[in-house]
Order: C-alpha cells, then structure tokens, then sequence
C-alpha cells in the first residue's frame, strides 16, 4: 500500500448524534417562527439555518477532517456569497 | 485498472470546487428572493401562508434523514461492509422518491387552485403574488431537478458498490456523490424557513 494517511471514518453512533441535533433544531425553528416576533424571527430562523448548514457541513460532509485548503476555499466561497447579498442589499436598501 | 493510483485528494478538491459553484447558483436564486421580498413584504406574506408547512416539515426530515443514510454509506463502504452500504444507499434513493412524491402533491394542490406560472388566476392578481409563485417554482424546481440527479448518481454508486468497482480502499466516487447529495440537503434547509415559516 502506498503512504495512506489515518483516513477518519465517522462511527455510526455519532452521525446518528448529528442527525437527532439536526431534528431538534428543525423543530426548533417551526416553533420560533410560529411566535410572533416580527422581524427577529428572519434572523433566529437564518440562524438556525446556519447552524444545521455548519452540522451537515462538519460531520455528514466530513469537513472538520479534510486538510485546512478545503476549509479555506470554503471561506473563500462563503465571503463571496456574502459579498455579493451585502452588495446587493446596500443598493436594494440605500438607493 | 488496478495499476491506476487514485488521487482521492484531488477528486474530493474538484468535487468540493464544484459544490462551491452550485452554492453561488442557488445564493443568487435566494438574492432575488430577499429583494424581492423587502419589496412586496404583503404579497409574500399571503403567498407564504398559501404554502403547506405540514409538506414542508415532512419533506425536511425525509432529507435529513436520507442525508444521515447516505453519510453512513461512506462509513459502511470504509469499513468493508458492502451488503449494508447497498442497504443505505437504498435508503438514501428511497427518501429522494419519498420527497420527489410530497413534492408531487404540493405542486398537483397548487395547480389544482390555479397558482402555477402565467396561470390566468397570477396574471389577474398583484404582481408581488405572481413573483412569489415564480420564485417558489423556480427554487423549488431547480432543488426537484437536484434531487433527481442525486437519485441517478446514487443508483449508478449502488450498481459500482455491486459490482465491486467501488470498494473499502477505492470509494472517493462514493464520497464525492454523496458530497452532491448533502449539497441538496443543505439548500432545502435554506428554502425551507424562507418560504414555509418566515412569512
């Protein structure tokens, strides 16, 4: 066999963790945003929504194990996104 | 074949890259959404309220669920079980036909009331309305035609599992399919609050 690094394979008992986490918040967003809270409950449900994005993102797509050069372009990724919503909405908002 | 050394590394780099374009695409679908929505904040509200959250619901836990199947796959083929990653890739392919299904329902009952694009009832009401359901098509559409991509590729996975062309040292093509397929999961995690529970 040729070099092979420790390869990490996730148990079954903690994906099974991650997916229960991701019910719970699941259920905890159709609860908070069945309360009124106005504009709040955007941002607790995008909240939420990051959050459960992080848990698939870190466990089901084994990002937290991959070598930094994954988790940089992911930032990478994820700044553009952003630069192109805050762009958009400064013109949307302050025009 | 067996002569050819993979590279799982950089098959999992460009898989990864690829994913990033997808996020861009569905990012600039979700842009148009929230500007459109600090336009017609009313219409939005009385079209989100026309959509079924108890569709919605399901349709989120049948994904996450077969996320979970499709991310025990990995570890099954990892560890040499090949009898149980069919059974979880089986399981993953069940759940997208569970959700293509639902969505089958929620679209037959949307058309049924007259709300499908250029339909006379949308022509005929405010544009907010009819931008709301344009959206809604869209996104969700887009996702549907996501979701049976991901069933196709998870299908050809299981015939390359049988046939032992993907195996416990040789499954990079198993990981990245299953990369796509949390790719779907995560997108419905996004369309899910902000069409069925925000407004």
């Amino acid at each position: 066999m040729t070099e092979e690094h420790a390869e990490h394979i996730l148990s079954y008992g903690k994906l099974t963790t991650v997916w229960v986490a991701l019910l719970v918040l699941t259920a905890a967003t159709i609860m908070v945003t069945r309360v009124e809270l106005g504009v709040w409950k955007v941002w607790a449900a995008l909240a939420i929504a990051s959050v459960k994005s992080g848990l698939v993102i870190a466990f089901f797509m084994h990002m937290k194990y991959e070598p930094r050069l994954f988790r940089i372009i992911l930032f990478v990724a994820l700044f553009t996104l952003a630069g192109f919503i805050g762009g958009t909405f400064f013109d949307v908002l302050y025009r | 074949m067996s002569h050819l050394e993979k590279d799982s590394f950089g098959a999992k780099l460009g898989m990864w890259l690829f994913l990033f374009t997808e996020m861009l695409l569905f990012g600039g679908v979700f842009i148009l959404y929230s500007v459109y929505l600090t336009r017609y904040p009313k219409e939005f509200g009385l079209g989100g309220h026309q959509l079924d959250l108890v569709y919605g619901a399901t349709n989120t836990v049948v994904l996450l669920t077969s996320s979970l199947f499709a991310a025990m796959s990995v570890t099954a083929i990892k560890t040499g079980a090949k009898k149980l990653t069919l059974g979880l890739l089986s399981g993953t392919i069940g759940c997208a036909l569970i959700f293509l299904g639902i969505k089958y329902l929620e679209w037959s009952a949307k058309f049924h009331h007259g709300i499908y694009p250029n339909s006379p009832k949308l022509i005929a009401g405010p544009p907010g309305e009819s931008i709301f359901f344009s959206l809604y098509y869209l996104t969700t559409g887009l996702h549907g035609i996501h979701v049976i991509v991901g069933a196709v590729l998870m299908s050809w996975t299981a015939v390359m599992v049988q046939k032992e062309r993907l195996n416990a040292s040789d499954n990079v093509t198993l990981e990245n399919v299953t990369l796509y397929w949390h790719l779907v999961d995560l997108v419905w995690i996004f369309i899910f609050p902000l069409y069925y529970l925000i407004l």
